[in-house]
């Protein structure tokens, strides 16, 4: 009996936890620094390297990746309790394919050139680790609210360090700013931070800069 | 209350054809809605890249709206056949370049008893009568994938105006390369297709930083894609082939 009592609390203290409790505001804040899905689980560093030549295609992914994540996150944490456990990762997928076919279909019909620079990699969303971790590791097991913030949270997390990642190519590899020339004209480009390399050093710099910050130690 | 078995074979056979259902659905309803709006972004690069080989680069800065009035008022279409000849009836934007190009042996040539369409733009001059630049569309491989593009040439239908070119997968940073300004405008200094009158076409150096001004004949190249190169020199060769009868037709 009494066993019984103390579970119907619980539940009643679950229901009058404000949105954004402490243990809420902790799952969008966490991903932006401390548990950064980029610099930290270092997950997602393909689209991290390939996309961040220049700030525009890089806020157009950041955004595309926002919106699948927060809607697979809502969309698996609404089915959790429905979804057959043997067929869990492919329902994933399938959530997060359907979601980036719809990105790329939007952005092919109101941004077409952004479109044809991006497409291949909107396409890699798919596979994206973080989109796939954080359905996985939170959404399955969380109620549709916290796996909203969980997804705004990494969204954002993501977003944090491809954007300082994109300025700093574009303005050092072309010697402009979404595009706008800032350099001048005489500024001659510098290949590698148009290539790829560029990225991984800038990301490099960044994961050394935070860990440097946060005293932060690799667990044996 | 009886429990739907989660782990059934039923349950996870109905629940994944529910799934892919909605999905499916949904997907479809997105594509069909936006079709359009998708259908007019394609056009509208078609023109802006029509206008941009004939009349250069400030073409891609402008407005859409004003693209599509200026191709409107300057642009003539019309649809030949290898023979040089104008098909009628045959509107410019039913011809798709991809199906068109599989016409082609790997030569360039067509294959036996296929029928090639070929587009050609004829841009007029301000005062809007006279032809002043051709724009030619083209469609090859390159490294990885399709590449495509827009030749111009001036009224004497041998000296190259400018060119567009864009692709489909080619190696960002090398291959893709094609379609910056800074290489297309190599297209534009005096670069000719004929030789007297031997079609000799216009070749992409392999190597970077060579000064090609006094070979008419050709331009310098991408470092680090070459195969890239070899296929817009291939693709510029084989249509311009194609377009012969039309080009000496006009000539004449």
């Amino acid at each position: 009996m009494s066993t019984e009592t103390q579970a119907v609390e619980n539940v009643e203290v679950k229901e009058r936890e404000p949105l954004f409790s402490k243990k809420n505001r902790k799952l969008i804040n966490n991903p932006l620094d401390a548990d950064n899905p980029i610099t930290v689980q270092v997950l997602g560093v393909c689209s991290a390297l390939a996309v961040t030549v220049s700030l525009i295609p890089t806020l157009v992914m950041c955004i595309s990746v926002l919106f699948v994540l927060i809607f697979s996150n809502l969309a698996i944490s609404v089915m959790r309790n429905v979804i057959p456990g043997r067929i869990r990762i492919i329902v994933q997928l399938l959530v997060v394919a359907t979601l980036v076919a719809i990105v790329d279909q939007v952005l092919q019909a109101y941004a077409y050139d952004v479109y044809k620079l991006i497409t291949v990699f909107v396409g890699l969303i798919i596979t994206n680790c973080i989109i796939m971790g954080r359905l996985e590791a939170f959404a399955l097991a969380n109620k549709p609210w916290p796996a909203f913030l969980d997804a705004v949270g990494n969204g954002l997390g993501y977003a944090v360090i491809l954007i300082p990642v994109a300025f700093f190519r574009e303005l050092f590899g072309s010697g402009s700013l979404l595009g706008i020339n800032i350099l001048g004209e005489n500024y001659p480009g510098n290949g590698v931070m148009m290539s790829p390399v560029g990225a991984c050093i800038v990301l490099g710099l960044i994961i050394w800069f935070q860990r440097a910050r946060n005293g932060y130690t690799e667990e044996a | 209350m009886s429990k739907l078995d989660k782990n059934s074979a039923g349950y996870i056979f109905g629940f994944a054809l529910a799934i892919i259902l909605v999905c499916g659905v949904l997907l479809s309803v997105v594509s069909g809605a936006l079709a359009e709006k998708q259908y007019e972004a394609r056009e509208l690069e078609r023109k802006t890249f029509i206008l941009k080989a004939a009349l250069g680069n400030e073409i891609a800065e402008m407005d859409g709206e004003k693209v599509k009035a200026m191709y409107e008022s300057r642009v003539k279409e019309s649809v030949i056949g290898v023979d040089g000849n104008v098909k009628e009836g045959i509107a410019v934007t039913s011809i798709v370049l991809k199906k068109e190009y599989k016409k082609l042996e790997k030569d360039g040539t067509p294959r036996a008893g296929e029928d090639v369409n070929l587009p050609v733009y004829e841009i007029l001059g301000e005062d809007k009568t006279s032809v002043e630049y051709y724009v030619l569309p083209t469609y090859g491989f390159g490294l990885w994938d399709n590449i495509w593009g827009y030749v111009a040439l001036q009224k004497d239908l041998n000296t190259i105006q400018g060119v567009v070119l864009d692709h489909k997968g080619e190696t960002p940073g090398l291959g893709a390369r094609i379609t910056e300004d800074k290489v297309q405008s190599r297209y534009q200094e005096n670069k000719t297709l004929f030789d007297g009158a031997e079609l000799v076409s216009i070749k992409m150096m392999k190597g970077e930083g060579n000064d090609y001004s006094s070979n008419q004949h050709a331009v310098d190249g991408m470092s680090g894609a070459t195969l890239t190169a070899d296929g817009v020199n291939a693709m510029m060769k084989n249509y311009m082939k194609l377009y012969l009868s039309f080009i000496n037709s006009k000539k004449s």
